[in-house]
């Protein structure tokens, strides 16, 4: 009889103690996450601008007119379309880099893994203001590299910034060859961690090279994926420093990303309380695509 | 002004960053020295330094503390300072910032010093310069150095016609001259699709007033802009100048000198550029030349922008008095010299030009007959972003995205748009001041206001 309130006891002061344990945790995430999340929502119902900055009285609460001005401006959805091609083209595209080059450095073909490692990894950790000056040159029309290698074959040269559609996909190279490096890294890590029994048992039972790929690494490899493409689809979302020092946004808004309209409504034009109404935006995609990635990961694994 | 907790928070840390390279920072100072702080932007801070000794020899007990801030982070720079209210004791600033900080109430007026200096003489500097620093009557800035634009070219190219142009159709016959003698790659002039100068020019010589009402609206379908939007961007249509950027032109200085393009309309920086950078034996091949006004009968030449940088006092100044005490010694015809010595840059006081030379040297010359055709933009703190978005609409008509009159009226309703703020805070202040002159019936009183600027028409 007296077992259970003994046992509730105990299971009160655990409680008790856990909470103890969360609490730095728990007040670091409110001081630095929820605190200015809420201000931020906050932000985003007034028209917080440069006036607002000499004087709070001169902010009104505006509700959400900063959103359905968003709404009502085709630019944002230019920068929507836009910030959407960036995902579709970038992130698959820095999957398969990720995999092959982590498959290339895993194997037994590459002498030297960890040059190449190094290699993979330097442009993710150079600067990247230094490199777009490197691309800028690679990407000129009359004197660029890529296009007197394409004269070689027979192909026209390619105005690659100046032209709305192909400085998408130019800005789409140089972002993937500045992040895969990241997921290459993962990648190889998850290769490591798959059982080496797997593949003698394959080997005994005839599998091939590919084979084991198909049947053994990938599927291996799914959570490793998937933790690799959300990773680089919210980093991607966030697509900013390349277009920013490559294109400025430009030519005609065609590279103009979400973040960078914030960036510039809220940095260089002091619209404070757009720029917050654009954040939320991008907070709800990244929160929908996400989700959307992990759910789907989980029917798959559940069949 | 209320509810400033955060911003005191973020002014002790900003200040504290700011200050980090000075010494003592948040300590107080022992000693009576007064100290000056100094901000320059870009090469004139870094050149600024070397004229700080002969000031502190003259003014012993005065000490000046420069920071150099480049200009690409100076704007932001600026307004993060205010926010955190660690704004230097005086600063340089590019004059179509003045009605931004003048509306934030940053900065301190300047009328009475100037009445009462000897050194400086508002008669002896450029007209259309001074006025982009005086708002509603009240000067807020000393001009320092000045940039307008001129039309920078190669002689060899545009020969064989009248030269420089007295009218647009005049150029724009030379430039349709240049393009059929040049062939396929030669363009007859630079105008990067991405930079507003060069429309506002065009518009500010049609006399188009931009902005109306005071700068409460937008007056981009106005006539006379649209006369000076048609002409820009029909030098697109018609070949004669290419739809490049910035970032695209990838040297200017080579492709100028190979014969890319004959003609460029850029300021004072391109002198010392152009001679450093060309080699010896083109150095013959290029001049300079006011720009052309729209019709041949009108006063040449046409307008061009003021530009150029001021010196401003902030209002939270430690020590007003020293402050302008450096001021002034910056704006010493002597020391007007030998800035221009130290950085090219061009005094904004013209017996310094007269005494230096600067008027009888032929490519300079151009630009001390252009600066006396120089108008200011309209003084409004949204000006930066309207003249981007203008340069946005030019850019959709020269790429062929939208016909001209599409374009015009998208830029008149997004600027319309820009002003909403502006036009609520002039009704609001309007109808504040009409309640007092009701109170005391009768009493012609003038608010106190920070935005209120004459805008754009003069």
């Amino acid at each position: 009889m007296t077992a259970v309130p003994a046992a509730a006891g105990r299971e009160r002061s655990e409680a008790r103690a856990a909470w103890g344990f969360l609490a730095p945790a728990l007040a670091a995430i409110g001081l630095f996450f929820a605190i200015p999340l809420a201000g931020a929502l906050l932000l985003s119902l007034t028209d917080f601008d440069i006036y607002a900055v000499a004087d709070l009285g001169n902010a009104r609460f505006v509700g959400l007119r900063n959103y359905l001005r968003l709404v009502a401006d085709p630019l944002f959805w230019t920068v929507l379309r836009n910030t959407l091609v960036f995902v579709v083209l970038g992130v698959p595209l820095t999957l398969i880099a990720a995999l092959g080059g982590a498959l290339m450095v895993h194997s037994s073909l590459a002498r030297l893994p960890g040059l190449y490692r190094t290699i993979f990894f330097a442009p993710v950790v150079t600067t990247l203001v230094a490199v777009a000056v490197v691309w800028r040159y690679l990407y000129h029309s009359r004197f660029g590299l890529i296009n007197h290698g394409l004269g070689l074959v027979g192909i026209g040269p390619i105005d690659w910034l100046g032209e709305p559609g192909w400085a998408m996909v130019a800005i789409t190279l140089l972002a993937v060859w500045r992040t895969f490096g990241y997921g290459l890294v993962i990648f190889v890590v998850g290769l490591e961690t798959v059982p080496e029994s797997l593949y003698e048992a394959a080997s005994l039972d005839g599998a091939g090279r590919w084979q084991k790929l198909r049947d053994i690494t990938l599927p291996q490899l799914k959570p490793t994926a998937l933790f690799v493409a959300v990773l680089v689809t919210v980093q991607v979302f966030q697509i900013f420093a390349e277009p920013y020092v490559m294109t400025r946004g430009g030519p005609l808004h065609a590279t103009t990303s979400i973040t960078l309209l914030m960036y510039e409504q809220g940095f260089r034009w002091w619209n404070m309380g757009q720029a917050a109404a654009i954040a939320f935006v991008l907070f709800a995609l990244i929160l929908v695509t996400t989700g959307l990635q992990v759910a789907l990961r989980r029917r798959g694994s559940g069949r | 002004m209320s509810g400033r907790a955060p911003a005191l928070l973020a002014g002790w840390v900003v200040g504290c960053l700011v200050l980090a390279a000075a010494p003592g920072c948040g300590g107080a100072r022992g000693d009576e020295e007064t100290v000056v702080r100094f901000w320059g932007f870009g090469r004139e801070g870094e050149v600024v330094r070397q004229m700080v000794p002969e000031f502190e020899r003259r003014h012993p007990g005065i000490r000046v503390e420069v920071q150099q801030i480049p200009w690409t982070a100076a704007h932001e720079k600026l307004l993060t300072a205010f926010v955190g209210q660690a704004t230097p004791d005086a600063a340089q600033l590019g004059n179509t910032w003045v009605p931004e900080l003048v509306a934030l109430g940053a900065l301190a007026p300047l009328d009475e010093p100037i009445a009462a200096s000897s050194e400086v003489d508002p008669g002896d500097y450029f007209a259309g310069v001074w006025d982009t620093n005086v708002l509603d009557g009240t000067v807020w800035g000393l001009p320092w150095y000045v940039d307008t634009r001129v039309l920078f070219f190669r002689t060899d190219l545009v020969a064989g016609g009248p030269w420089p142009p007295r009218s647009w159709s005049e150029w724009r016959r030379a430039m349709e001259r240049i393009r059929d003698a040049g062939g396929p790659g030669r363009h007859a002039i630079l105008l990067p699709i991405d930079e507003w100068p060069q429309p506002v020019i065009l518009a500010l010589q049609q006399g188009a007033p931009l902005l109306a009402e005071g700068g409460r609206r937008a007056a981009f379908e106005e006539p006379r802009f649209r006369r000076a939007m048609d002409f820009y961007t029909g030098l697109f249509a018609d070949g004669l100048a290419a739809p490049l950027d910035q970032s695209t032109v990838a040297n200017l200085y080579q492709e100028f000198a190979a014969g890319t393009f004959a003609m460029m309309i850029t300021g004072p920086w391109n002198l010392g550029e152009l001679e450093r950078r060309l080699p010896a034996e083109m150095q013959h091949l290029w001049a300079t030349a006011p720009l052309p006004p729209p019709e041949a009968g009108m006063a040449y030449p046409g307008a061009s922008l003021a530009g150029g940088s001021s010196l401003v006092v902030f209002r939270r100044a430690r020590s007003p008095a020293a402050t302008w005490l450096w001021l002034e010694y910056l704006s010493q015809p002597e020391q007007q010299a030998r800035f221009l010595e130290l950085s090219g840059n061009l005094p904004a006081r013209r017996s310094v030009w007269e005494a230096g030379g600067l008027a009888e040297d032929p490519r300079t010359a151009a630009f001390m007959a252009q600066l006396e055709h120089a108008v200011p933009t309209p003084k409004v703190p949204e000006w930066e972003r309207i003249a981007t978005r203008i340069a946005q609409a030019g850019e959709q008509v020269a790429r062929g995205a939208r016909s001209l009159d599409v374009a015009l009226a998208g830029l008149n309703a997004d600027v319309d748009r820009m002003l909403e703020k502006r036009r609520w805070m002039l009704d609001r202040e309007a109808e504040a001041a009409a309640d007092r002159a009701a109170v005391r019936s009768g009493g012609a009183e003038r608010s106190d206001g920070a935005v209120r600027s004459d805008g754009a028409e003069r």
